[in-house]
């Protein structure tokens, strides 16, 4: 018996019991629509790590000052003002896993441009803070070494203080007053969206760090910076920079074999990283628990395939005496198990396809789709007609035609 | 074409029925000769039954040889007696045993499919199966709209389909009146003269096995009678049949 005859034959009695095929075909589309719904929101999940990752840069360390005693009191990391723009020029001069750095300073004020105002962030860092941060200058330029050694009062504005400030018009060369100062615009830059904190990245104004201390700030932070950004030279060596970084510093503050640190390194892939596995773990378990619902669709198949058999013992019998062999019967019987659970996997793959455009747009979470999720959602629908019909198939082949026959 | 030839020594078949052994043969010998047209009459119990079963393929002996067209088929597997099923033997049952589901035209087309004839070939095959016993117009009907005797029709032509050797009918008119049932055995007589089809049949009803050129009777598995039938019945009217 050729496939087509086998499948038409399979196709004719499933037609027979319309209802009963369609209720054991609801099984199968719950479970693969619960399976492609879950893992679309499982990579949609993923996918926002990865682009957070992305947003922050990579191979990054944080150079953070801070925890010095002073007066019995210990202040926390951030909290004393330990790091120096000394200590990020030896940092980028001195280590050799290091490819670029850059001291940051955070501040926060108003920004006026005619009658609008806005208070904003205020990020001062050195020329290479951007492409550290690959934040790319979509009109304008960057500032330059120059202006960075000048202390000259140019900036460049984030996407949203541009909207709010400038509306449509190009700010590009315009003159800003950042708390009083004026300040000549020298770029714009690209959009960057949320920081994995939920905080607005595009709501800033970044500027040489070396105006900031001397045109913004009060003299007794003169010199002394925040964050001091490091960038190693590939993701190989983030390990080995963040040792040389603690060693130079821990020589240039003179921190004895005893002493405690009075700054502290973070490695900022390595905090996302652990973000990524915790995702991909729930989508797992989100997976897990929708791969149990299939389980059930699949058994409901057996079940229903099981009464099937029996029903349609003399039937058998009728085929077995015709000629039909083991295998005929066998592949019969199969095939009408794989038709029930394609035709349940094709329809949940639909179903699950638009449950997941449902829930992005009602929950406003990121899913994702792939085509490799519904092409293994397709082939474990078939897996489980295979490994389900298998057992009443083969029953109903080793059935005796003489008992068949006589079945009522 | 349609020759046959039976030889069956020693046959003994054994049951087991929990832990009681039933001895439905008790050491049959049998000889069919090509062509022949034998009715197997018995009470019921007395193991003619069984010897279609065996005969039919579907039955292994447990003793005994099995030979058709002098080959050994005793012994042949599941697989093996499903081929010889399909290619060298039609049978036909008291209750039809029609797909219920399926058209007459399927119904007859569905020894074919499993011995992988083409659509086209089946479907003509069917249809001059069909025109030879008189259903060439009820093609398309489903069993259900078919009267007892053109439902027993459909069988003929599904049994004839694949031009066995060998037809084997189970008490074919039992489910029949009497007017329809001579019908049916015209049919088988002339299936039986004019392709010489070796057929056997099974019946207890005396005057439908009088249809038969030769009689043999069963009793307790073992043959008890074996005679050639003088006055031959003839179906009183022709058979609305041609071809």
């Amino acid at each position: 018996m050729n496939l087509y005859s086998a499948g038409m034959v399979a196709f004719r009695s499933l037609r027979a019991n319309k209802m009963r095929s369609i209720l054991t075909m609801l099984g199968m589309i719950i479970g693969v629509a619960a399976v492609i719904i879950m893992v679309a929101i499982g990579a949609g999940a993923n996918q926002r790590i990865s682009a957070q990752i992305a947003s922050v840069g990579s191979n990054l360390l944080l150079v953070i000052p801070g925890s010095t005693t002073s007066g019995g009191l210990r202040s926390g990391f951030g909290g004393a003002p330990t790091l120096t723009m000394a200590d990020a020029r030896a940092i980028g001069k001195e280590l050799s896993a290091v490819r670029a750095t850059s001291p940051t300073m955070r501040s926060s004020g108003p920004v006026v441009y005619g009658n609008q105002n806005w208070s904003t962030i205020l990020q001062g860092g050195a020329p290479a803070y951007l492409e550290m941060r690959e934040w790319n200058v979509v009109s304008g330029r960057n500032f330059t070494a120059q202006e960075m050694d000048a202390a000259s009062k140019v900036c460049l504005l984030g996407q949203t203080v541009s909207d709010y400030l400038f509306g449509d018009d190009d700010p590009v060369g315009k003159i800003v007053r950042i708390k009083q100062s004026p300040f000549t615009v020298v770029g714009i830059l690209d959009r960057k969206g949320q920081s994995p904190q939920g905080q607005d990245q595009d709501d800033v104004v970044v500027l040489p760090i070396t105006t900031m201390q001397k045109k913004l700030s009060g003299s007794a932070r003169a010199g002394s910076v925040g964050v001091i950004l490091v960038q190693a030279i590939d993701a190989d060596s983030v390990k080995t920079a963040e040792q040389q970084v603690i060693e130079l510093l821990r020589q240039r503050h003179r921190i004895g074999q005893e002493g405690t640190d009075d700054f502290s390194v973070r490695n900022l892939s390595e905090m996302l990283a652990l973000a990524e596995s915790a995702t991909r773990i729930m989508s797992l378990l989100l997976g897990g628990i929708a791969s149990v619902s299939l389980l059930v669709g699949g058994i409901g198949i057996m079940n229903i395939m099981l009464v099937s058999v029996t029903e349609r013992t003399r039937e058998i019998g009728i085929r077995m005496a015709v000629g039909a062999r083991e295998r005929d019967i066998l592949s019969q019987f199969l095939i009408e198990a794989v038709i029930l659970a394609l035709t349940g996997g094709a329809v949940g793959i639909l179903l699950g396809a638009g449950g997941a455009v449902l829930t992005s747009y009602f929950a406003g979470w990121t899913t994702v789709i792939s085509p490799a999720a519904v092409f293994l959602a397709f082939g474990f629908s078939a897996a489980v007609g295979i490994f389900f019909g298998f057992y009443p198939a083969r029953k109903a082949s080793r059935m005796d035609p003489i008992e068949a026959l006589r079945y009522e | 074409m349609g020759v046959a030839a039976i030889e069956v020594t020693g046959l003994g078949k054994t049951y087991r029925l929990g832990d009681v052994f039933v001895e439905a043969l008790k050491g049959v010998n049998l000889s069919i000769s090509a062509g022949e047209f034998l009715a197997v009459m018995g009470p019921s119990g007395s193991g003619k039954t069984t010897l279609m079963n065996v005969l039919g393929c579907l039955d292994r002996p447990t003793s005994g040889t099995y030979r058709l067209d002098g080959e050994e088929v005793g012994g042949l597997s599941r697989d093996g007696r499903a081929i010889l099923r399909r290619s060298r033997i039609g049978f036909v049952f008291q209750g039809f045993n029609l797909l219920s589901r399926l058209s007459a035209r399927e119904n007859v087309e569905l020894p074919m499919i499993y011995d992988g004839t083409t659509a086209p070939v089946r479907r003509e095959r069917a249809d001059a199966a069909l025109s030879s016993v008189g259903l060439a117009d009820r093609a398309h009907h489903l069993p259900s709209q078919l009267s007892g005797g053109q439902q027993q029709r459909v069988a003929i032509a599904r049994a004839i389909v694949n031009t066995p050797a060998l037809i084997l009918a189970d008490e074919p008119t039992g489910n029949l009146d009497s007017s329809t049932s001579e019908e049916i055995m015209g049919i088988f007589q002339r299936l039986n003269d004019e392709r010489g089809i070796t057929m056997v049949l099974v019946t207890h009803e005396t005057d439908i096995a009088l249809f038969a050129k030769r009689v043999i009777r069963f009793l307790d598995g073992r043959m008890v009678e074996d005679r050639p039938v003088a006055d031959r019945h003839r179906p009183s009217a022709p058979p609305e049949t041609e071809g």
